[in-house]
């Protein structure tokens, strides 16, 4: 297996209390798709080595890469890499890998996204590059489950959404435990309504993307099939 | 020039003659598939072997249980970097359903529901080495971890063990299927570290 490369560190930000998203330049970088992924290997001074999944969460752009990391309370990989992990220093990457969960930009259909905490970061990649397209087709929807408003990641590009008010491109915070003043949605899991929606029926023809940890995902998927939707139409990606 | 990771140091769990290259050692059983979980009623399951004739054999729920059990305690090994020991499954053996069946091909298509496939040497299925699965843990398999039945092929990457599965297709050529025409290896040995085309 000869194709790790460096990546450094060029600077982290915040996304949340505790997750955080790295921004990395990874020598000889091919680019990628929105939705693909890499794996991360850390190398401790004995040889010993850990190896995980990130998704990428911004589209290609040249050497440059974003992981966005939500650390798992006594996880072997994400706290190093949230918390301790140096900027100049280098971990490495391999890929980008996943053929199939991802949304090549110049498809017509729809595409609902839907996404459940740390999921959300391979979606708001598709998002970053739909927005790049500019124009009013395809219509995007991203669903996005979280606990409450502080859970609540790529704050700036959301808000840039919301801001536009652009009917080809919404999204819908669902607070699970916790929503701000005034939210429009009763606090709860995500349901068949928050899926319900006009230009993203089965007859729209949509492609669905949902990812996030296993059991909301095999919740949300279920919805959307029994919806109607085409189970070769609902796009999965779990987590953990 | 930069260091490398500087100050990971790593949980190291339990490594030792068990664990292939690459992989770490879970308790849980992660869920992976590429789409929503089927629903699939027992009344209406069935499994088909298809020869490289064409020729057919096909067993329902009731005729499939009918046929001689085994019992299983095997280690797993996902292609994300989980591994899982000591799993416990009861099945049939492929060499059972395999036993009246004529061919001379090479390679089998596992066919599932939701039309996921995968492709595995016929020679890996045989020796033991290969069951349809239908409980685990002592309790029928959940529907998200393939239930009513899956392929079960412990020594190969667990993609190759096929969730849903409705029959296996016989054939002299080799012909990839869902995630090996998606840039994964086609045998997938995890002693080997087959992961995808390049490795
Ligand atoms: C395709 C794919 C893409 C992914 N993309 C992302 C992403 O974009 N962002 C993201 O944040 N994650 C992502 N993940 C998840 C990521 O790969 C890791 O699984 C996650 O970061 C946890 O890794 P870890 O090494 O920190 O935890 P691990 O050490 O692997 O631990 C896993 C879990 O076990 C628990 N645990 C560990 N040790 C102990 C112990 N001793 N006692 C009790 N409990 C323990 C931890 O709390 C943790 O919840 C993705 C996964 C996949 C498969």
């Amino acid at each position: 297996m000869t194709d790790w490369r460096r990546a450094e560190l060029r600077a982290r930000t915040p996304e949340s209390a505790t997750a955080r998203t790295l921004y990395l330049t990874v020598d000889g970088w091919p680019g990628h798709l929105p939705g693909q992924h890499v794996d991360v290997r850390l190398t401790a001074d004995d040889g010993y080595q850990a190896v995980r999944s990130y998704s990428l969460s911004a589209p290609a752009d040249g050497d440059r890469i974003e992981l966005s990391v939500q650390p798992a309370p006594h996880g072997e990989v994400s706290p190093y890499l949230a918390d301790d992990f140096p900027t100049g220093a280098a971990i490495e990457v391999k890929g980008p890998l996943g053929g199939w969960f991802v949304w090549k930009p110049g498809r017509p259909d729809p595409v609902l996204l839907v996404a459940g905490g740390s999921g959300v970061a391979p979606l708001a990649a598709m998002l970053r590059a739909r927005l790049d397209l500019g124009g009013d087709v395809p219509p995007f929807h991203l669903a996005y489950s979280l606990r409450d408003p502080g859970q609540r990641w790529f704050g700036p590009l959301l808000d840039g959404i919301a801001e536009a008010e652009d009917p080809a491109v919404t999204v819908a915070c669902l607070y699970t435990r916790a929503a701000p003043p005034g939210h429009p949605r009763p606090v709860g899991r995500i349901t068949a309504a928050d899926l319900d929606l006009p230009g993203f029926r089965p007859a729209d023809g949509p492609l669905a993307f949902v990812c996030g940890p296993t059991a909301f995902v095999e919740r949300a998927a279920n919805l959307l099939v029994h919806l109607g939707h085409r189970p070769d139409r609902v796009r999965t990606e779990r987590f953990g | 020039m930069a260091t490398l990771t500087p100050g990971f140091h790593g949980h190291r769990r339990t490594r030792g003659d068990r664990l292939p290259p690459g992989q770490f050692r879970t308790e849980d059983f992660p869920v992976l598939s590429a789409g929503p979980t089927p629903d699939i009623p027992l009344d209406r399951w069935e499994f088909t072997l298809t020869t490289e004739s064409g020729e057919q054999h096909r067993w329902n729920w009731e005729q499939f249980q009918a046929l001689p059990q085994q019992d299983v305690t095997t280690d797993l090994h996902c292609v994300t970097r989980w591994s899982k020991f000591d799993t416990r499954w009861r099945g049939v053996s492929l060499d059972t359903l395999l036993a009246d069946v004529t061919t001379d091909a090479r390679y089998a298509l596992a066919e599932c529901y939701g039309d996921y496939t995968t492709n595995l040497p016929l020679d890996d299925l045989r020796g033991g080495r290969a069951w349809i699965a239908h409980t685990y843990d002592g309790a029928p398999l959940a529907a998200e971890h393939g239930g009513p039945a899956r392929l079960l092929v412990p020594h190969l990457y667990f993609w190759k063990s096929a969730k849903w599965i409705t029959g296996l297709t016989l054939g002299r050529t080799d012909r990839r299927g869902f995630w090996e025409q998606l840039g994964y290896h086609d045998y997938g040995d995890p002693w080997r570290e087959q992961r995808t085309w390049t490795d």
